[in-house]
């Protein structure tokens, strides 16, 4: 099933509510259900008002780094005379993650109006829409929302009677995992190779087209219109201190009931995995978990126990991410899926930083030596090595992001690793 | 590029020495100002972009977490960097063993080797051996251009090529292809790369990924001598060394001169420059003297000083002064001051020369370098000393003397100079219409001396001798101040400097000029459009 499931856990669908329902995908159908209303609200608050409230909400960015939304927003120049740009990200390509694809399928006038009041925060005269090149249908239903809101005064010139006016444009994407990076989507989205930049310059300084951009995901633009609608007390009803409301989850792997939830921030990791996805179908325990998406470090079956906060999973020496949890029952092969998750990242390196382009090759190269019995002691050493060297010494962090499960799966399933190694000879006597 | 009301100049510290800079800087120029070259690849000094994509050059600056890219990081004051910290040479070290698990190590074939980036840095970081014992990614080679080969396994993937293309010669044509390690260059779908500057691109590469076809297999780094030299393929005069080996020139690359032509030249020059210094050369002097007491008869072949005694003695015993003279423009200013010298005594007034004309190509951002339609080295030059520019055949009809300096004589008659009373040729060929020459006096090329070039804004530019001449031929400043000193006219010269004073004493245009002050950056003569502030690109020379 495509939309949220029913489940034992108590779910919060906010965000989410309208998934499911064909008819919240027109426009007359969205309007029947509260939407643009926000917009509206937007239009008689300054653009620091709105920014002041998605601050205030506590709002944080859920593509994967979790950076507060209204702090990223407050780094647009004011009054600078240049165009300002608003890049939607949805170029989701997060092996695990599967929800931005969701909120774009059903509800995609959320989205717009998510971008709408966004732009209108930011300054921007034009908003893209990076949808990612496999959402073939994602793109059409889109498409089709945005020639709505354009026929309907929503888009475009004057918007809802006012004197603001802004541009929606979706923008199929090139297909490839660096561009969701920001600078690496601003790249393809100018008809450059998706490569990300080095920063400076920072997208709010020059970003699309030289131009101050901010980068935003899917699912926080979308939290944007019940955000402005309900105040930011009402959003700060759900989770933590530090990650308030609520979030989409994407669940896989060994599960009874796989798929998208929302939930408030906050609950226990195992709670989503037992209680709501109904645990491993084999019943055998759970060996791994990596809880946010394939960039996330490993947590043993042992881990579990942790808050599904930015804070919590970050304790727990992993990360949020995208909340896409991949679970792993005790029959899994760890260095197999190890090495599956180094080559996607060795197939998606752009190529530009060699310690990226040569050393994820490289590491899938001695994962597979290993996964096929030829490993050697040394091995582990050096790949505990080559995580050094990959950490922190590129332009963007796709080598880290193969280093996070990497590191931790060698910290933590070391014996796999050990007993596929070939055994050393030793002298007689 | 100080912003409003921003300083301008920043201190900090390299390495422990403190450096002041221009506010703009960046830490790994900031760097050389101390003697410090922080390692690179895709940096260079000459491409305006810099992705920082190599990583090779990142440093360690206190009170930053994470090693920074010194070619885009901004010198600040109070910055305290350190480029050789540990942390500084483990990540280099690893850049270096990262590379080597695909680069072949075919280093005893490759044209680069003793030249290249990789083969230095793995040699400065001690890492003889590499850990990367699996099997490496093999790609193989493919000619990029109609002289370009590429050698997909060596490169590194610093895009310098594809970013000189782009973004100096503005020229999209190359681009990266593919993606992670299996990215490679190659010419953009439906395109072809074919830009008269393309050549540069082999400069750039740090490895030997980009090799000349012309130069492959051809000479191995240390077998090569290099000489600074310019360009005369036209009056631009493109800064270059001249690679050569076993007295052949294999190879000829641009040297940087900010005021010429940056780090950059032309691919016609590079061909240009080659050709010169090939085909049949006179080698010998000959005289028209016959056996025993007579003059007359055949050609014969003599020792210098048989036919510099001969030939002072028939200057000597010329009747009423006038004459005739052709020059080449490509002569150098020390061949055509002596030779005005000469000219002067025998009373001949202009030098007739001329300058045959070519396509014309300019690299959109570098203003200076142009390849120009004149195709001489020195019509300038030819110009301060009674050079006039002529078209058509050369004319040597006229009576009295005639002194032909390297000039072909295409399209010359049967009879050239046949009623000339003394007819000298000095030339580094013997073409058919010497064939009335009195005398023939072998001279060396550009290539096989000393001297200097006034480019087409009046710069004059050194360059070096590369070559030794074949046979006796003498540069020609050599030989004219020995004819001139037999006819109590200075003394003989050996040495171009000693060449370059006597014409710098007395030849207006190069006063206050000196051999050693010219350096190897050229220096401008006096009253020329170089002078005025050195103005680029205000006069075009000759036509």
């Amino acid at each position: 099933m495509s939309f949220p499931h029913g489940s034992d856990l108590e779910t919060t669908t906010r965000l989410s509510r309208h998934q499911g329902e064909a008819e919240a995908r027109t426009l007359e159908g969205w309007r029947a259900r509260g939407g643009y209303e926000a917009l509206r609200r937007s239009l008689d608050m300054s653009p620091a008002e709105i920014t002041e409230v998605v601050k205030a909400s506590g709002l944080r960015g859920r593509g994967g780094a979790g950076f507060p939304t209204g702090l990223k927003w407050s780094f647009m120049p004011k009054d600078d005379g240049k165009p300002h740009y608003l890049c939607c990200n949805a170029d989701e390509s997060e092996p695990g993650a599967f929800k931005d694809r969701e909120v774009i399928r059903w509800t995609p006038h959320l989205l717009i109006e998510g971008c709408l009041i966004a732009s209108r925060a930011i300054g921007a005269e034009h908003a893209y829409i990076y949808v990612r090149g496999e959402f073939f249908e994602e793109t059409q239903v889109l498409n089709a929302a945005v020639v709505e809101a354009y026929e309907n005064g929503l888009a475009g010139e004057g918007i809802l009677g006012s004197s603001w006016s802004c541009d929606v444009t979706i923008h199929a994407g090139a297909g490839a995992y660096i561009a969701g990076e920001e600078t690496g989507l601003m790249n393809s989205l100018m008809g450059n190779r998706a490569e990300p930049w080095a920063k400076p310059p920072f997208p709010a300084q020059a970003g699309a087209f030289g131009m101050p951009t901010t980068v935003n995901n899917v699912e926080t633009l979308a939290a944007v219109p019940m955000i402005l609608e309900n105040g930011a007390d009402w959003y700060r009803q759900w989770g933590s201190e530090e990650s308030p409301g609520t979030k989409l989850w994407s669940c896989s792997g060994h599960l009874v009931r796989p798929g998208n939830y929302e939930f408030a921030l906050g609950l226990p990791l195992s709670d989503i995995i037992f209680d709501a996805c109904g645990g491993t179908p084999s019943g055998k325990p759970v060996k791994a978990v990596i809880p946010g998406g394939s960039s996330t470090a490993f947590l043993t079956g042992d881990e579990l126990d942790c808050a599904t906060t930015y804070e919590g999973l970050a304790e727990a020496g992993s990360a949020l991410g995208t909340a896409s949890p991949i679970v792993m029952d005790e029959d899994t092969d760890i260095v197999a899926a190890m090495r599956r998750i180094a080559q996607f990242y060795a197939h998606e390196s752009c190529g530009q930083c060699v310690q990226c382009r040569e050393g994820t090759s490289w590491v899938v190269r001695i994962l597979q030596r290993i996964e096929a019995g030829d490993g050697r002691p040394a091995d582990i050493d050096t790949l505990y090595e080559l995580c050094e060297q990959m950490t922190g010494r590129t332009i963007c962090v796709l080598a880290d992001s193969v280093v996070f499960p990497l590191e931790s799966s060698l910290d933590k399933f070391r014996a796999d690793y050990e007993a596929r190694m070939k055994p050393t000879l030793v002298a007689a006597g | 590029m100080a912003e409003n009301g921003a300083k301008a100049t920043v201190t900090l510290e390299i390495d422990g020495v403190e450096v002041t800079v221009p506010s703009g800087t960046r830490v790994i120029e900031a760097a050389e100002h101390v003697g410090v070259v922080v390692p690179r690849y895709c940096y260079h000094p000459g491409i305006p972009t810099r992705p920082a994509q190599c990583r090779m050059c990142l440093v360690e600056v206190e009170g930053r977490p994470k090693l920074e890219p010194s070619c885009t990081l901004q010198a600040a004051d109070d910055m305290v960097v350190n480029t050789a910290s540990d942390t500084a040479r483990t990540a280099r070290q690893s850049v270096i063993e990262f590379l080597l698990v695909n680069h072949p190590l075919d280093c005893p074939i490759c044209d680069a080797a003793g030249q290249c980036m990789l083969q230095d840095y793995a040699y400065v970081t001690n890492q003889l051996e590499s850990r990367v014992d699996e099997p490496k990614r093999i790609m193989g080679r493919d000619r990029i251009s109609d002289d370009i080969l590429y050698f997909a396994d060596r490169c590194v993937i610093c895009t310098r090529c594809v970013r000189f293309m782009r973004d100096v010669a503005e020229d999209d044509s190359l681009i990266v292809a593919q993606r992670g390690d299996k990215a490679y260059i190659d010419t953009f779908p439906g395109r072809e790369l074919d830009n008269p500057f393309q050549g540069n691109i082999v400069d750039v590469c740090p490895v030997g990924a980009l090799v000349h076809e012309d130069f492959v297999f051809k000479a191995r780094s240390w077998d090569m001598d290099a000489a600074a030299s310019v360009c005369p393929g036209c009056p631009t005069g493109c800064n270059v060394t001249i690679d050569t080996k076993e007295n052949q020139i294999v190879r000829v690359k641009p040297r940087h001169n900010a005021a010429v032509n940056s780090w950059w030249m032309c691919d016609y020059g590079r061909k240009h420059l080659v050709m010169t210094n090939r085909g049949v050369r006179a080698e010998l002097p000959l005289i028209r003297a016959g056996g025993g007491d007579g003059d007359g008869g055949e050609l014969r072949p003599v020792d210098w000083a048989t036919a510099l005694d001969w030939v002072a003695e028939k200057i000597g015993t010329l009747g009423a002064p006038g004459g005739s003279a052709v020059v080449s423009p490509d002569a150098s200013n020390e061949n055509l001051f002596y030779l005005r010298t000469l000219l002067d005594r025998l009373g001949v007034g202009d030098a007739d020369f001329r300058v045959p004309q070519g396509e014309t190509a300019e690299l959109p951002t570098v203003p200076t370098l142009k390849l120009r339609a004149d195709r001489a080295a020195n019509a300038i030059g030819a110009g301060f000393f009674g050079g006039r520019s002529v078209d058509g055949p050369p004319n040597g009809s006229a009576g009295g003397a005639l002194v032909v300096l390297d000039d072909e004589l295409e399209g010359a008659g049967e009879d050239f100079g046949a009623s000339a009373d003394f007819f000298l040729y000095l030339g580094t060929r013997l073409p058919g219409a010497a064939r009335n020459a009195d005398a023939v006096l072998p001279i060396a090329t550009f290539a096989e001396m000393d001297g200097t070039f006034t480019n087409f804004e009046g710069r004059v530019q050194r360059f070096h001798q590369a070559l030794r001449p074949p046979g006796l031929a003498r540069p020609a400043w050599m030989v004219l101040s020995r004819v001139l000193a037999r006819l109590g006219d200075g003394e003989a010269v050996d040495d171009v400097r000693g060449a370059f004073e006597r014409m710098a004493a007395q030849a207006p245009a190069f006063a206050g000029l000196t051999w050693d002050g010219i350096g190897l950056k050229g220096a401008p003569a006096a009253g020329s459009a170089a002078e005025a502030a050195g103005v680029a690109g205000s006069a075009e020379a000759g036509a």
